[in-house]
């Protein structure tokens, strides 16, 4: 383990994005902790992975669809009237929630499933937690012709049934979980059972940078034209890097694909943004696997999670679906402990408020998800001065939400 | 080479008496702990060759419902690891001969932390480990310091395990293989007996060490054709379902709990046994 350590040390030395080694580890993070049933395919998808990305004729496949499919690039807009109100510094929100299907989640299915059908396989399995990765996969199953089933918990399943039907209408079969709490922690289990009994023609597509190796980093790098097309586009508006970026984190794409591509850049300040729920004072009420969980061993990857002190995984609580996760990426775990980026924890209460301001402000309904980064930036911003450039990324939109934030509310609809 | 190794010293023996070896998988603290007990201490006698013991787990991804259940039933009744240590303790004083393995995953171990795991386990008389989510690849975690240790740690082939990794699988492996007889998670599906022995053929020209088959095989029928072909024949999800259908209304242990589960054992232990 010294060795380990000094390993990491060595490579933060040089860059933050060199990323993992061919064992899958970020420092101590991540690696392929997966059973024997399952080690050849992992080993097969990183292979595969590692050859189409390679190829030009796949990248430039992806290309198309982000620009004809997707709507991409997604805009870099200025937040004038949430930025006068905070008084500091100048809010952009990266639009990510106006892509087809309504979150970035679509980026990385565009990418993986463009890979499975490379790979020859014949079947997509997917986990969900507030459906946006389900919805993203459905929408890609059903343009690419392959049967899918969307594996997702009980609970969520109930409380985003706008998702689950556009699921269904678009020809996914929904299987609804209820093993343990029924939330996304069980649907990514059962995703996995489901992997290891049909290994020969399925391909899983986990919706975000965690997982087995080589998961974490290719969604990342799927995930990553959200961070390269802020460099360009702030480049054309302000003629300079950002200074700041937040971003929330439940398993951590969409904050890993802003982030990744300004590691290496020492002028700009990172904030992650964690489900704080009822505080991180309260046992088992929140979601911030970073701010309030240690390291250990689940879902094929070694990151932060939340467990008790015989190791046994809790459930967490938030008011986000797609937040109610665990554990987190890897490469979080790691950036946490070379103190590169900070992570930090909103409460469900703060988010909601956050939720209305931006509503009321900007005329945009975000995701409960970035209303989690939106209440931070509410607090980081006015202590920052005017020429600071702030992006948050908006990373899902919130037509989700609206039945989950009336009932928070007490209003009827 | 480290010495025979009690498991090794079981293959051995069985070997020499010409029949294969009854693996029986119980969860520790399945459905409380003292029922637990009596099942574990009850299972020699009832003619377990060798025992697979589950450290419960949350979140057990390579298991199906039977043995999901089973660990939610101890870990409800606030089972710990600390207290399947006691059980193997209870175990080793009881019965100084029967190879013990513990079986679960890895994040409980690295939490215990690992070394102070390995060295308890060792104390308390276990004798090898399996740890699912610990590939080959991952040997430094626990494989290496387990084996200096004098614990066998087992490793688990499917039928996944393609040409180029039986290597990989069998080194640092010890006491036995265990063969997974279906792609797929435990308890849910019927081995092919004909495939399975065809698979353990092409092993064993890898290895001489005993394999053993489990995942899925339910009846005194099934075990009786695996054996044909294996060392080994490991029942799980019969047991801890017999565990299951024994249970009161509240889910509480019965009379018939220990009695069922030891009756499953002793069944399948004598289609074992030659005529």
């Amino acid at each position: 383990m010294a060795s380990e350590k000094k390993k990491s040390q060595e490579a933060m030395l040089n860059t933050y994005r060199a990323g993992p080694n061919e064992q899958g580890f970020f420092g101590i993070f991540g690696g392929r902790f997966v059973a024997e049933t399952l080690m050849p395919l992992i080993l097969e998808l990183g292979r595969a992975y590692e050859e189409a990305k390679a190829d030009p004729a796949f990248q430039s496949a992806l290309d198309t669809l982000h620009a004809h499919y997707a709507g991409r690039p997604s805009p870099l807009y200025f937040a004038e009237r949430l930025t006068r109100h905070l008084g500091g510094a100048k809010v952009y929100f990266k639009r990510d929630e106006l892509n087809h299907t309504g979150s970035h989640k679509i980026n990385n299915c565009l990418g993986q499933i463009l890979l499975a059908k490379r790979m020859g396989k014949k079947r997509i399995i997917a986990e969900t937690g507030a459906g946006q990765h389900g919805v993203a996969v459905a929408t890609v199953c059903a343009k690419f012709e392959m049967p899918c089933t969307i594996f997702m918990g009980a609970v969520d399943v109930e409380r985003q049934k706008p998702n689950v039907f556009r699921m269904k209408l678009l020809g996914a079969k929904v299987n609804a979980v209820t093993s343990g709490a029924q939330t996304l922690k069980d649907a990514m289990n059962e995703a996995l059972r489901d992997w290891v009994a049909n290994v020969r023609d399925t391909y899983y597509i986990i919706g975000t940078a965690a997982g087995p190796a080589p998961y974490p980093a290719m969604v990342r790098d799927f995930q990553s034209i959200i961070g390269r097309e802020v460099r360009e586009q702030m480049q054309t508006a302000e003629g300079r890097l950002p200074d700041t970026l937040v971003a929330c984190i439940g398993g951590g794409s969409n904050a890993i694909g802003l982030f990744h591509p300004f590691l290496d850049e020492e002028s700009v300040a990172i904030y992650g943004v964690e489900a704080g729920g009822h505080g991180l004072d309260v046992p088992d009420g929140h979601c911030a696997s970073l701010s309030g969980g240690r390291p250990g061993v689940l879902h094929g990857n070694r990151t932060y999670l939340l467990q008790n002190a015989d190791g046994q995984i809790l459930e967490g609580h938030s008011i986000s679906a797609g937040l109610d996760y665990p554990g987190v990426g890897p490469e979080h775990s790691w950036l946490k402990e070379a103190g590169r980026v900070s992570y930090v924890a909103i409460t469900d209460k703060e988010a909601l408020e956050a939720f209305q301001l931006c509503t009321r402000l900007e005329g945009i309904i975000p995701a409960l998800e970035p209303a989690h980064a939106l209440s931070f930036v509410t607090k980081l911003a006015p202590t920052l001065p005017k020429d600071n450039l702030l992006v948050m990324n908006m990373c899902g939109r919130g037509d989700k939400d609206i039945f989950a934030v009336a009932q928070h509310l007490g209003m009827q609809m | 080479m480290i010495s025979a190794s009690r498991i090794d010293q079981r293959f051995a023996a069985l070997k020499a008496e010409g029949r294969s070896a009854l693996v029986t998988f119980v969860t520790a603290g399945d459905p409380d702990y003292a029922t637990s007990e009596k099942i574990l201490l009850g299972l020699p006698a009832a003619g377990a060759d060798l025992i697979e013991l589950g450290m419960p787990f949350s979140d057990p991804m390579a298991d199906g419902p039977a043995v999901q259940a089973s660990s939610l039933r101890a870990l409800q009744q606030g089972h710990t690891m600390r207290k399947t240590f006691e059980l193997v303790r209870a175990f080793r004083t009881h019965d100084p001969r029967t190879p013990l393995v513990l079986f679960g995953y890895y994040n409980p171990v690295y939490i215990y932390p690992r070394e102070a795991f390995l060295d308890e386990a060792k104390a308390a008389g276990a004798d090898g480990l399996i740890i699912v989510d610990l590939p080959p690849e991952a040997d430094d975690e626990l494989c290496l310091p387990a084996i200096a240790r004098g614990l066998n740690f087992i490793r688990l082939a499917t039928p996944t395990t393609d040409e180029a990794r039986p290597g990989a699988v069998l080194a640092n492996t010890s006491g036995f293989l265990y063969y997974v007889s279906i792609t797929g998670v435990t308890g849910t599906a019927t081995p092919d007996v004909a495939a399975v022995h065809h698979h353990v053929t092409r092993i064993k020209k890898a290895t001489r060490l005993p394999i053993a088959v489990g995942f899925g095989v339910r009846t005194p029928e099934q075990a009786n054709a695996i054996a044909a072909g294996a060392d080994g024949v490991v029942v799980g999800s019969a047991l801890v379902n017999a565990v299951k259908d024994s249970l009161g209304p509240t889910g509480e242990s019965t009379g018939k709990t220990v009695s069922d589960v030891l009756d499953l054992v002793k069944s399948l232990s004598q289609a074992l046994r030659p005529a």
